[in-house]
C-alpha cells in the first residue's frame, strides 16, 4: 500500500545486508573516525599556524603518535569529569539539549551519497543510505531540527550568558536557514533535481561540476554553512570575550561533549554537502563512472571489478571531503568574528538578495541554452 | 510493521497535542509542539509524501517554531510570569459544551460506508516534480493568491517595523 522508493530492491536479504552495512560504515565514519580526529586536526592546525608545537605530551611507553594519543586521553577526561547541573535549571531540557545537537548532526548524512551505484552478483549496490526524492530538503528540515540543541541549551541553563547565547543562535539560524535554501535553489535548476545521487551522477563530467555553472551559488552556500554551523567568523553565539561560552557555558563532562561532536559532525556534513552538489561527488574529473567499473571490470573480472571501483570511489568522495575540512577548519585561525549587527546584516542584505539573484540569472541562461 | 509506526507517531502526535496544553512552561509547551508537528510529517513519510513532510520540519517545526521559542526566550516567559489563567467554573463549561459539540458534529458526518477505497499512489506521488507540476498548472489560482497575501503580509511588517524607527 505504501510506496518506499527508498527500498532498494524487493530481494529483501542482500539490501537488507546493504543497508546495515551502509548505516554502520557512515556511523563509523562519524562517530569513531571523524567526531573525535577532529579536535586533534584542529590543535595541530592551530599550533601550526600560530608557530607553536601543540597537543605531544601524551604518550604510551614513550611513543607520542604526533599527539594523536590526545585525543583518547581528552575522551577521557571528559568521561570522568563531573556532570554539573546549575541550582535553578530545568533539568530535563539540561538533559535533552545535547542530544538534540548531536542527532541531527548525525543523521542528515543519511541522503549524502558517498559513492554510485554497482552491480555485484546481480544485486545493485546503491552507496547512499537512503535515497529520497526530495534529497536536500531532509538535510535542510534536518539542519533546521539542530538549532533546538543549542536554543534549548542557552535556555535551560538558567544563566544570563547562555539564555543569550541561545538567542543569538535562534536568530542567527533562522536569518541563515532562509538564505542557505535560496543559495541552493540554482544548483536544483541546473541538474533539475533534488536528488544527491542523480546530481553526483549529472557531474561525471569534469566541466559540470557545480562550482562551474554555480560559482556565486558556491560562495554563497560556503557563507550560509560556516554561519550554521556556527564557526569562526560566525561563532558570536559562542563568543568567548562575550558571552563566556554561550549556550554551552553551564555544560560539562559528556554532555559539553557532545556540543562539540555536534559541531564536528555538523562540519562533516557540510563538507559532505559541498563535494557531493558543487565538486563532482565520488566522481574523478576526466574519468566516467560507467567508465573506471568496466576498466576494472577488464582487470578484476565484473564482480570484483565493481567492488574495486566502488572502494575507489568512496576513497575519492572522502579525500574531498576530508579537503573540505581541512580548509574549513583553517578559516576558523584566518579570521577575527564578525559582530552580532554584522551577521545579520550579512545574512539579510547581502547573501539573501544575491541568493535571489543568483536564481533569477541561472534561470534566464537556462531558458537561453534550452 | 507500518501500523507499529502509525500508531507509535499517532499517540505521540496526540500526547505531544494533550501536554502542549497542559503545560505550564511556555517553553515546555513549544517544544512539545515541534515535537508534535515532527509526528506529523513522520505520518506524511509514511503515506509517501516525503516532499510534504520534509516541508513540514523545515517550515513549521524548523522555522516557525524557532521564532516562536525566540520570542519565549526574549521576553524571559517563566512559570512564574503567570500567563496561565485561572478559568471560571463557566469558562471551563462552556470549553467542555464546544468540544462535545465539535466531537458530535465530527462523528455524525464520519460515515464509514461512504469513504471512497483506498487506491495505491501513483509511482511518482508525493515527489517534488509531481507537486511542483499540480502547484502550477491545477493550482496556479490558489498559489498565486498565497504568495500575494504573504507578500501583503511582509509588505505590513516592514511598514510596522519602520514606523518605530
Amino acid at each position: 500500500m505504501f510506496d518506499y522508493t527508498y527500498l532498494p530492491s524487493p530481494n529483501l536479504l542482500p539490501s537488507l545486508v546493504e543497508m546495515m552495512l551502509k548505516i554502520i560504515f557512515i556511523c563509523t565514519m562519524n562517530m569513531a573516525v571523524f567526531a573525535p580526529v577532529l579536535g586533534w586536526v584542529e590543535r595541530k592546525q592551530s599550533a601550526l599556524m600560530q608557530d607553536r608545537i601543540g597537543a605531544n605530551r601524551a604518550e604510551i611507553f614513550g611513543f607520542t603518535v604526533f599527539g594523536l594519543l590526545h585525543v583518547a586521553t581528552d575522551a577521557l577526561k571528559l568521561l570522568f569529569k563531573e556532570d554539573f547541573i546549575p541550582r535553578g535549571a530545568d533539568r530535563p531540557l539540561h538533559y535533552l539539549a545535547p542530544f538534540i545537537a548531536v542527532v541531527p548532526a548525525l543523521v542528515a548524512f543519511a541522503v549524502i551519497p558517498f559513492g554510485g551505484k554497482y552491480m555485484l552478483w546481480g544485486h545493485e549496490a546503491n552507496l547512499v543510505i537512503a535515497d529520497l526524492n526530495v534529497g536536500m530538503l531532509y538535510i535542510f528540515a534536518v539542519a533546521s531540527l539542530s538549532t533546538y540543541g543549542a536554543v534549548i541549551g542557552g535556555w535551560a541553563s538558567n544563566n544570563s550568558w547562555s539564555l543569550l547565547g541561545g538567542l543569538r543562535v535562534g536568530a542567527q539560524m533562522l536569518s541563515y536557514e532562509v538564505a542557505m535554501g535560496l543559495t541552493l535553489v540554482g544548483v536544483f535548476m541546473v541538474y533539475g533535481s533534488l536528488q544527491l545521487t542523480t546530481i553526483g551522477m549529472a557531474q561525471e563530467n569534469f566541466f559540470h561540476w557545480g562550482i562551474f555553472l554555480q560559482p556565486l551559488g558556491f560562495i554563497l552556500f560556503i557563507t550560509c554553512a560556516l554561519a550554521e554551523n556556527k564557526r569562526t567568523p560566525f561563532d558570536i553565539p559562542e563568543a568567548e570575550s562575550e558571552l563566556i561560552a554561550g549556550y554551552f557555558t553551564e555544560y560539562s563532562g559528556l554532555k559539553f561533549a557532545m556540543f562539540w561532536m555536534s559541531e564536528f559532525l555538523e562540519m562533516v556534513t557540510i563538507s559532505a554537502v559541498l563535494v557531493a552538489l558543487f565538486f563532482g561527488g565520488w566522481q574523478i574529473p576526466f574519468i566516467s563512472h560507467q567508465g573506471l567499473i568496466d576498466a576494472m571490470g577488464h582487470l578484476f573480472g565484473p564482480n570484483f571489478g565493481a567492488i574495486v571501483a566502488m572502494l575507489i570511489h568512496v576513497v575519492v568522495f572522502w579525500v574531498k571531503v576530508i579537503s573540505w575540512i581541512v580548509i574549513l577548519m583553517l578559516i576558523r585561525w584566518s579570521l577575527p568574528r564578525f559582530r552580532f549587527d554584522q551577521v545579520m546584516r550579512l545574512g539579510w542584505k547581502i547573501v539573501l538578495p544575491l541568493a535571489l539573484a543568483n536564481i533569477v540569472v541561472t534561470g534566464f541562461i537556462l531558458l537561453a541554452v534550452r | 510493521m507500518q501500523l507499529l509506526i502509525f500508531y507509535g507517531f499517532g499517540f505521540l502526535a496526540l500526547f505531544a497535542a494533550i501536554s502542549m496544553i497542559m503545560s505550564r512552561q511556555p517553553v515546555t509547551s513549544a517544544l512539545l509542539m515541534i515535537l508534535n508537528m515532527f509526528c506529523l510529517a513522520g505520518l506524511y513519510a509514511q503515506l509517501g509524501a516525503h516532499l510534504l513532510a520534509a516541508l513540514q520540519i523545515m517550515v513549521y517545526a524548523g522555522a516557525i517554531m524557532v521564532l516562536v521559542l525566540f520570542v519565549i526566550m526574549f521576553l524571559n516567559l517563566r512559570e512564574k510570569a503567570g500567563i496561565v489563567s485561572k478559568h471560571g467554573v463557566m469558562t471551563q463549561a462552556v470549553g467542555i459544551a464546544a468540544f462535545g459539540f465539535l466531537i458530535t458534529a465530527l462523528v455524525s458526518k464520519l460515515d464509514m460506508g461512504k469513504l471512497p477505497a483506498a487506491k495505491a499512489p501513483g509511482a511518482d506521488f508525493g515527489s517534488v516534480a509531481a507537486i511542483g507540476r499540480a502547484l502550477f498548472t491545477d493550482y496556479l489560482l490558489p498559489f498565486e493568491i498565497t504568495s500575494v497575501l504573504l507578500l501583503a503580509a511582509i509588505v505590513g511588517a516592514v511598514v510596522l517595523a519602520k514606523r518605530k524607527v
